[in-house]
């Protein structure tokens, strides 16, 4: 599946819910069945530092292409996390630094989160692309 | 004026707002309270009727803006009864009033390897500012312990204070636990050593009734914001002898007396602790919240609360995997609590979406969460308009928001 292709499906997913609160259960649960970053990578050196959570955020480089984990110690911020793993995880660097996370907006993700929580997951994403961008430097 | 909730209610126009279309449920007092309208319409009246600086002025509004100043300064001396008014200085809050101290206090009476104590249960406000002068004159901070339920053990405070004691510095109220210290008790054990005491009294002027005399408290601070008075403003009470022994802390405009190149003299008391332009719009509207409260009575207010604190222990007790932080017997204002292992931050979200405001995370008081090996709380904190029916509305909120976290 293509970045976008993947953004549509979560966007069809939250489609017909109404209450910003299914919504909100909708991300828990996706949080919920991330399997999360492995112990030896939930460090210092992974961590974005939000105001109030934690996100751990790995990436490995295998055959051109970008692999994430992601996991928190908040469930809201481990569902949003779980979702930009979901998205841009087994991307090259190129699509992953290219691409446009319109879900976000179109799940109605940022009128529903805290501006602490928004913030972080803006850094959660621009360390997403800071790895890609790495990636793509280490192959040139 | 008697007790009527309803009526105070109607004092606070914010109160008839709408969060998220739910109809606003305001538990965030410990960080601040709202406004009756009358605290709002005497600042507004003061800019447009009785503006001008004040002190020195010869010219009318001048005067009355002074005369309105000090009638304020007045009004806090009747309020926490403290013998002259001249022991009321006005600060922008608790944490510059604790500041003052710590640097002129610091300055002048302490010496490197000196002591000053406070407990572990301090707001980082009544930490911070010793750690400034632990640095800068290498004096020693040390810690009155606290149990599991969040009580001081007052036992450790004999062995803590020592010939080189120079100032215990503690609150009266925990603003995280919730535990209400026995200063009057821990301010004896220290005046038998001729130890003075200083009390952070951010989070039990606004529930309580405080008399400074009778606690023969040496220092007593508090934030005006937090007893419904305007942000920005704050008393910092001292001894006429303390305040008189100890320098000035800022310098500048009113707290001079003569100034010349060769030796500045300072002002008299409390003025040469104000330096600048004094907040006279704030501390005018300050006494207006203070009136208001005096008003309905500080002892209704305390009953009220405390009726408030014991029907949430109560109602949040029914929460599955619910646990209390702070189980003091003696408690006031406010319940911090966790559910299960459900982050605080992710239960405050969802129940800010109901329309409750509660606090969560550390509360400035990391030293008592390490204590309990906790990232943080759900913290409720009550003023006096809350009502049960709000505590009801906190409860649901609570339970459905747990349900969202249940591991299926």
């Amino acid at each position: 599946m293509t970045i976008a292709e993947k953004q549509d499906e979560i966007i069809a997913e939250f489609e017909f819910l109404d209450d910003w609160l299914d919504k909100y259960q909708q991300i828990i649960d996706k949080g919920m069945s991330n399997p999360g970053v492995d112990e030896e990578y939930k460090i210092d050196k992974y961590l974005i530092e939000g105001c109030q959570s934690k996100v751990w955020v790995h990436a490995e480089f295998k055959d051109g292409l970008v692999f994430f984990q992601g996991e928190s110690n908040t469930d809201i911020s481990g569902g949003i996390v779980s979702m930009l793993v979901e998205v841009l995880s087994g991307h090259t660097p190129d699509e992953i630094l290219e691409t446009d996370l319109y879900f976000i907006d179109q799940i109605g993700l940022k009128e529903h989160l805290s501006p602490t929580r928004s913030n972080g997951m803006l850094a959660m994403v621009n360390q997403m692309k800071m790895y890609a961008l790495a990636f793509k430097s280490q192959q040139a | 004026m008697s007790f009527d909730i309803n009526k105070i209610r109607e004092d606070f126009p914010i109160l008839k707002k709408e969060i998220y279309g739910k109809p606003l449920v305001y538990l965030d007092n410990a960080a601040t309270t709202q406004k009756p309208l009358c605290v709002v319409e005497k600042i507004s009246e003061n800019y447009l009727n009785n503006n001008a600086n004040i002190h020195r002025g010869v010219h009318f509004l001048s005067q009355v803006a002074t005369e309105a100043h000090e009638a304020a300064r007045e009004t806090v001396r009747k309020f926490i009864n403290a013998k002259h008014s001249r022991e009321i200085v006005f600060t922008r809050g608790t944490t510059e009033a604790i500041n003052l101290v710590a640097s002129s206090f610091g300055r002048s009476q302490c010496k490197a390897g000196d002591e000053i104590i406070v407990s572990h249960m301090e707001h980082h406000s009544n930490i911070v500012p010793w750690q400034l002068l632990q640095e800068e004159k290498g004096i020693v901070l040390k810690v009155i312990p606290f149990d599991e339920n969040g009580v001081l053990q007052l036992d450790k405070l004999d062995e803590l204070i020592t010939e080189k004691t120079k100032l215990i510095s503690i609150a009266h109220v925990s603003n995280t636990l919730g535990t209400v210290n026995p200063v009057a008790e821990i301010i004896t054990k220290a005046h038998s050593h001729n130890i003075p005491v200083l009390v952070d009294g951010a989070q039990s002027v606004p529930h309580m009734p405080v008399d400074v005399q009778a606690l023969d408290a040496d220092f007593y601070v508090f934030s005006g914001h937090k007893i419904y008075g305007p942000t920005g403003i704050g008393v910092l009470y001292g001894k006429e002898e303390w305040l008189e022994r100890i320098p000035p802390y800022q310098g500048g405009g009113e707290m001079i007396q003569k100034v010349t190149f060769e030796k500045t003299t300072f002002n008299e008391l409390p003025f040469k602790f104000e330096a600048g332009t004094p907040d006279y719009i704030g501390s005018t509207a300050l006494a207006e919240a203070l009136n208001y409260v005096s008003a309905i009575g500080m002892e209704e207010i305390a009953a009220h609360e405390q009726e408030l604190v014991r029907y949430t222990l109560e109602r949040l007790g029914e929460v599955e995997d619910i646990r209390f932080i702070g189980n003091a017997p003696k408690r006031s204002g406010l319940v911090s609590f966790l559910v299960g292992n459900i982050h605080p931050y992710d239960l405050g979200s969802i129940i800010d979406k109901l329309g409750i405001a509660v606090r969560t995370g550390h509360h400035c008081a990391e030293p008592v969460m390490a204590a309990f090996g906790i990232e943080g709380t759900v913290r409720a904190s009550f003023g006096i308009y809350n009502t049960k029916e709000e505590i009801d509305i906190l409860v649901a909120g609570v339970q459905r928001a747990a349900k969202m976290f249940r591991r299926k």
